[in-house]
């Protein structure tokens, strides 16, 4: 299996987010936690959605990732500019915050 | 301008009220997201790639000053400076936060205006001829049909939960600029041989995944029926609308399915019983909304303003811009003036809120307070004298407002694409700044003459690119963006869906497959022939050939 993380919205303003070893929200990519078997995915999802019912996140969902010099980075291409902010906009989105 | 009466103002604080309890029990808990989805989608809040997206609804594209600074003001206390006109001539608002939705409902409110019905299987925003109450050649001001049509089906229990979504476009000139042929219903005002006015209604028109140009249903409704009209077709499409199957659920598909004629019997059968009924709208309803769109004190001025003449005359670059971004004004010494979102290398219809304060400054200052969206992204000043012209550009042109390329080949309609849109295969922004780019001396574009180019990011077709003499439409091959082109669309009153040219580009290549489109037009054009002229003279081949040959 592909190595895997998870990422939902925050609820409360959106932000995108990743799901870290910690079990907290991180707004970097590169801080989310890293699986690569599919009984640990369940189980991180399983925390993800426990985070839906206390309102924290919203539509949480495992991405592909791969190794990257800063960390793990999305592997599919929409995932990337959900993990940056518009490509057309770099003063925009996390890759503003230097993310 | 339509302001609000006691009704609309009550109804929308309600709603406001109504919205900000929703959004505190859902922060407490108390309802959960697919019980909470719906109600925020009412209010047109979407959640997309990056955050929270706001999508504010522009009656029929009317904005007064007052207005456009309050849409100023939202973008930015609440977002990132900036919001993005869309091609149903709404605004979008790309980061707002859950929490702060209610005050910015609430400050819309305080304006006139809301974000209801910019979603869900209801009848949406209506659109109309963005040169209204302005254009010379048209039959009355399509923006009195626009609101009835607007108070009609706000809220209209019968009509809240249709099939799918409903798009209705009003147009009252021969030059067809709302696209009327691609909406559910398009509505164009016509005069019969006495001279009565009245609509011919089109059904059945859309984009998406299954393009179809309207059909006529009737040649000629006069006016005063228009609502038990609407009635009658809006009833069918609810009664015999496909809800089994979200691609076959628009009224296209019933239309194309049961055939134009059968579905004007079946109208006609409904018509006949509520025709002359209470949802006629009564005449001195009808005269109240008129008397809103009344024109402005338009002064008595000669046709021609000799300083613009001369000014024309003696700047070459005022020279340009006028003969692209002007259009004939109705009345004597007028001119319509178009404000360009499409600079070279931005993003189509975005706006920061600096310019959105500084065009209702200038609305004020030389045009009544009266400004437009258009469904091309682009701003419009519609009542502007000859005389100030010069004075006008001279301040759009700090403002990055005043590029004279309106219809020209960077005159790009663009979706949000895959930099914002959670339903996207492919980006569209950077495609279209980046053949911004490519064609950024003006001469050439000017050249090269109208030429509209429209790309959207997924099949959905908010970027209309079925109607783009060139359309370029976003796909996804194994994991890349790769970009289809079309030739050949059209969406004016000579409509058409443009044809497919063959196997996509990737996104390395898409911009010079435009370029050889292009040069290969200039090779075969007649004199005087635009792009789709020469397209539909020599047909599809040259294009295909020249595309295809240098693999
Ligand atoms: S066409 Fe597709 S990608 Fe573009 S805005 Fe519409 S849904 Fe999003």
């Amino acid at each position: 299996m592909a190595p895997q993380m998870v990422t939902a919205n925050r609820l409360a303003d959106g932000v995108v987010v990743y799901l870290a070893a910690d079990g907290r929200w991180r707004e970097r990519c590169a801080d989310g936690h890293v699986v690569d078997d599919r009984a640990s995915a369940a189980q991180l999802l399983a925390t993800a959605e426990a985070a839906v019912a206390t309102c924290d996140v919203v539509g949480p969902y495992l991405i592909d990732v791969v190794p990257g010099d800063g960390g793990p980075r999305p592997q599919r291409y929409r995932e990337q500019i959900r993990a940056a902010g518009p490509s057309i906009r770099t003063d925009l989105g996390k890759q503003a915050e230097g993310y | 301008m339509y302001t609000y009466d006691a009704f609309d103002e009550t109804f929308v604080t309600e709603r406001v009220a109504q919205f900000r309890d929703q959004v505190a029990r859902r922060l407490s808990g108390e309802l959960t997201e697919d019980q909470f989805r719906p109600l925020r989608l009412m209010n047109g809040l979407y959640l997309q790639l990056h955050a929270y997206m706001l999508r504010v609804a522009i009656p029929y594209g009317t904005l007064t000053s007052i207005q456009l600074r309050r849409l100023a003001h939202i973008a930015r206390r609440y977002d990132k400076g900036y919001g993005h006109f869309t091609t149903r001539q709404n605004i979008q608002y790309n980061w707002p936060a859950l929490k702060d939705t209610p005050d910015i409902l609430a400050d819309l409110a305080e304006v006139g205006m809301h974000a209801i019905q910019t979603s869900g299987n209801c009848i949406r925003n209506v659109t109309a001829d963005q040169f209204a109450g302005a254009a010379a050649g048209e039959i009355e001001d399509p923006r009195i049909w626009a609101e009835i049509i607007r108070q009609w089906s706000t809220l209209h229990p019968e009509f809240s939960f249709l099939p799918r979504k409903f798009k209705i476009a009003v147009t009252a000139s021969p030059n067809d600029r709302a696209a009327i042929a691609v909406h559910d219903i398009g509505l164009k005002m016509v005069r019969d041989q006495h001279g009565e006015v009245g609509f011919t209604v089109y059904v059945g028109g859309g984009m998406g995944r299954t393009p179809f140009i309207g059909k006529e249903i009737r040649a000629f409704l006069p006016k005063a029926h228009l609502l038990s009209y609407l009635e009658a077709v809006l009833r069918v499409y609810n009664q015999h609308g496909r809800r089994d199957n979200m691609f076959k659920s628009r009224i296209k598909i019933l239309v194309h399915e049961i055939g134009a004629d059968a579905f004007r019997e079946r109208v006609e059968t409904e018509w006949a019983a509520i025709k002359d009924g209470p949802v006629e709208l009564p005449a001195e309803e009808l005269a109240r909304i008129a008397e809103q769109f009344a024109p402005p004190a338009f002064e008595t001025l000669a046709a021609v303003a000799p300083e613009f003449e001369m000014r024309r005359f003696e700047d070459r670059a005022f020279a340009r811009w006028a003969r692209a971004n002007l259009f004939p004004h109705r009345q004597p010494g007028y001119a319509i003036v178009n404000l360009s979102l499409k600079p070279e290398g931005e993003p189509p219809g975005d706006a920061s809120a600096e310019q959105m304060d500084a065009v209702a400054d200038l609305a004020d200052r030389f045009g009544f307070g009266d400004i437009r969206v258009t469904h091309e992204q682009n701003l419009v000043l519609p009542h502007v004298r000859q005389k100030d012209l010069y004075e006008l550009w001279q301040a759009l042109l700090p403002l990055g407002l005043a590029t004279p390329n309106i219809g020209t080949v960077t005159d790009i309609i663009a979706c949000p694409g895959l930099d914002y849109c959670s339903l996207a295969n492919a980006r569209s922004i950077n495609v279209a700044e980046d053949i911004t780019r490519r064609f950024s001396d003006l001469d050439r574009a000017h050249d090269l003459g109208e030429l509209k180019i429209k790309i959207s990011g997924c099949i959905n077709a908010c970027g209309h690119h079925h109607v783009g003499h060139i359309g370029i439409l976003g796909v996804d091959k194994k994991g890349e963006e790769h970009y289809q082109i079309t030739l050949g669309g059209d969406a004016t009153e000579t409509a058409s869906i443009g044809e497919i040219v063959g196997p996509a580009f990737s996104a390395a290549r898409i911009v010079d497959a435009v370029e050889t489109v292009v040069t290969t037009y200039v090779g075969h054009r007649a004199p005087g022939e635009r792009f789709l002229d020469t397209y539909r003279r020599i047909g599809m081949k040259p294009f295909k050939d020249s595309l295809y040959a240098t693999h």
